[in-house]
């Protein structure tokens, strides 16, 4: 084990953090603000990342593509919101999870309709193609160095517009007392599908972000969602900085128990073996983490404080 | 037993699962008597589920866990019974089925005071993240070992034994299925009216008034849960048997869906609500797949339609409100 190959997976891990953050930020925001459990999102992920693929092929850019696959996942989710989720702000969190679910069904299935059952392919762009050379010797792609950048500045964007505009004044002071700034004149449901479509957006760009480096494909969304899950659970539900900590802590744990666990492995038993248990349990790994952080602080790292 | 309109739904219900099958034998139809197989299966999984959920109010969105570990018993020790090797500390397998049940109800058991002892510290939207979670390390964790085939599941050869009764005739393992859920049944209802289910239900209308009585809400929820756990554990053994064939695909987080949206079909608390939306949901599966190959979707949207305007269910629809009691 080298320590350029160990940097390799430690970039790795921040960039499955960065792409989860994307993801997470919307999920948790959208719980913030209206007390929402969103299943569909991974739905959105997905819609962002067929998007991308279908007009890069057709205009041949990657980067027009980028931006339909924002257009289509905003859009999807302001008509979502529009149709179905506003209903649900009032009802209880099952039924919350079943009308998402009942979406995902819809949304898959649909997807399938429309784009067949096989795979799109997403190519990097031009600009972001080849490698840089990493201390240590080995290389890396320049494309998922730009994936992270991407993350940081719309992370940096996000904190932006939270806390320095006008509508992440209304999205903070909707977290804190919905009533209130009912009372006091704001649109509220305008606010609310301006805020849902917020989060799909994001999701729709991490789609389409992580589509050109892994297969465009029905499904795509979940293994995602549900990790998004793990991140606002660990980082308190409702917390943006709490999603951002979760999300490289999840990135890199996982990252770098699937490269180091099955290495630990060989001190305890057979080679042979060793493979097996350390992938195994490194598949595990951020479960485990979730499940320690949770018994030491049932609410998360960092519970909102009027919740 | 009073004859409520809801008693004499849960009658007939209970009748037609049976009838089916019986029409379908004398009619040579076998492929029935497996669609009315697995109606019952799921629906002794889902009332497991409904102990949590509907009784207690404890949405766990991770029952799959339970339904597979059960699967995965019946198929685990039937190979080691195969081949001969011992599973675990000189242990055998096993082909006999009441053998397989108790273990895959102990294991579910066990598995589930783990999950829940950990989960049960948290509550609302935590609790359905986190039983999620710890579903999907079981699913990953049987993805990613090979010994009992990882990705690809594993084959259940002949099926498991029963004494006296030749398994493999579809209508004498409906009929043991049969049994198995109405006797699961029975137990959903006399945990409910128990001292225990009591409790439970109040625990879930009112944790602090539980509390100042001086019951402890947690260990009552943990109770419940675990007790769950093994129904749905259970259902998962019969499952594996019906298929002969277990895969982590029983584990999935999609499995852990199909399971509420049984409960909510058929209507959530209700005594035969998990069969009523067992029978719904095999038949819409069945009739939707038969027209168009797009049924989830359209199975998507009824679903959808349900939640948003029909909240009852099947068995509230025809019966009327819920008694509180």
């Amino acid at each position: 084990m080298t320590i350029a190959l160990a940097l390799e997976q430690l970039l790795n891990g921040i960039q499955l953090g960065v792409m989860l953050f994307l993801m997470a930020a919307g999920l948790t925001l959208i719980f913030g603000v209206m007390g929402l459990i969103n299943l569909a999102h991974g739905s959105l992920y997905m819609v962002g990342a067929f998007a991308c693929a279908a007009v890069a092929a057709w205009t041949g850019s990657f980067w027009i593509g980028l931006v339909a696959s924002l257009v289509a996942a905003a859009a999807a989710g302001a008509i979502v919101e529009l149709a179905v989720i506003r209903r649900l702000y009032d009802r209880d969190h099952l039924d919350q999870v079943l009308a998402t679910f009942a979406l995902i069904l819809m949304f898959s299935e649909g997807t399938r309709w429309l784009f067949g059952s096989f795979p799109l392919y997403l190519d990097i762009p031009p600009l972001l193609q080849g490698a840089v050379a990493l201390p240590g010797g080995t290389e890396y792609p320049v494309y998922r160095l730009a994936i992270i950048a991407a993350g940081a500045l719309v992370a940096f964007g996000l904190y932006m517009l939270i806390s320095r505009t006008r509508l992440g004044m209304r999205i903070r002071a909707g977290e804190s007392d919905r009533e209130m700034i009912g009372a006091l004149g704001v649109d509220i449901r305008t606010l609310y599908t301006v805020v849902f479509a917020l989060g799909a957006a994001l999701a729709g760009f991490a789609g389409a972000m992580v589509g050109a480096i892994q297969s465009v494909q029905v499904g795509m969304g979940e293994p995602v969602l549900i990790l998004a899950f793990v991140v606002i659970v660990i980082g308190g539900i409702g917390s943006i900085k709490g999603a951002l900590l979760g999300a490289l802590l999840v990135g890199v744990t996982d990252t770098m128990g699937r490269f180091l666990l099955p290495k630990l492995m060989v001190l305890f038993v057979p080679p042979a073996q060793a493979g097996a248990i350390g992938g195994a349990v490194a598949s595990m790994l951020i479960y485990i983490v979730m499940a320690i952080i949770l018994a030491v602080k049932p609410r998360g790292l960092f519970p909102p404080a009027h919740a | 037993m009073i004859l409520t309109r809801e008693n004499l739904i849960n009658l007939i219900l209970a009748a037609a699962l049976l009838a089916i099958p019986l029409i379908a034998n004398a009619a040579g139809q076998p492929f029935y008597i497996t669609l009315a197989t697995r109606v019952a299966i799921l629906a002794l999984a889902a009332t497991g589920l409904n102990l949590a959920l509907g009784v207690g109010g404890l949405v766990s969105f991770g029952h799959a866990a339970f339904f597979g570990i059960g699967g995965y018993v019946a198929g685990i020790l039937a190979s080691h019974s195969f081949s001969g090797e011992p599973v675990l500390f000189g242990l055998s397998g096993t082909n006999q089925m009441w053998i397989i049940w108790l273990v895959a109800m102990a294991l579910a058991g066990v598995v589930g005071l783990a999950i829940g002892a950990i989960s049960l510290r948290t509550s609302g939207v935590y609790f359905i993240m986190i039983t999620l979670a710890f579903a999907q390390m079981v699913y990953y964790f049987a993805v990613s070992w090979p010994a009992y085939g990882g990705e690809d599941g594993l084959s259940i050869l002949v099926r498991n034994q029963f004494p006296g009764v030749m398994t493999m005739v579809p209508m004498n393992f409906f009929l043991i299925c049969y049994v198995i859920l109405l006797v699961g049944i029975a137990l959903f209802a006399v945990i409910r009216a128990s001292r225990f289910g009591a409790a439970l239900q109040a625990a879930r209308q009112n944790e602090v008034r539980v509390a100042t009585v001086g019951i402890q809400p947690y260990r009552i929820r943990l109770t419940g849960f675990v007790l769950s756990a093994m129904i749905t554990g259970l259902a998962g053994a019969l499952f594996a048997d019906l298929n002969r064939f277990v895969s982590p695909s029983m584990l999935s987080w999609h499995m852990s869906g199909e399971l509420i949206v049984l409960i909510i079909l058929g209507g959530t608390g209700r005594l035969f609500g998990p069969l009523a939306g067992a029978a719904l949901y095999v038949a819409f599966e069945y009739a939707l797949g038969g027209i168009t190959e797009r049924w989830q979707f359209f199975l998507g949207l009824i679903l959808l339609l349900v939640v948003l305007f029909a909240r009852g269910g099947l068995v509230g629809l025809l019966a009327g409100k819920a008694k509180h009691g």
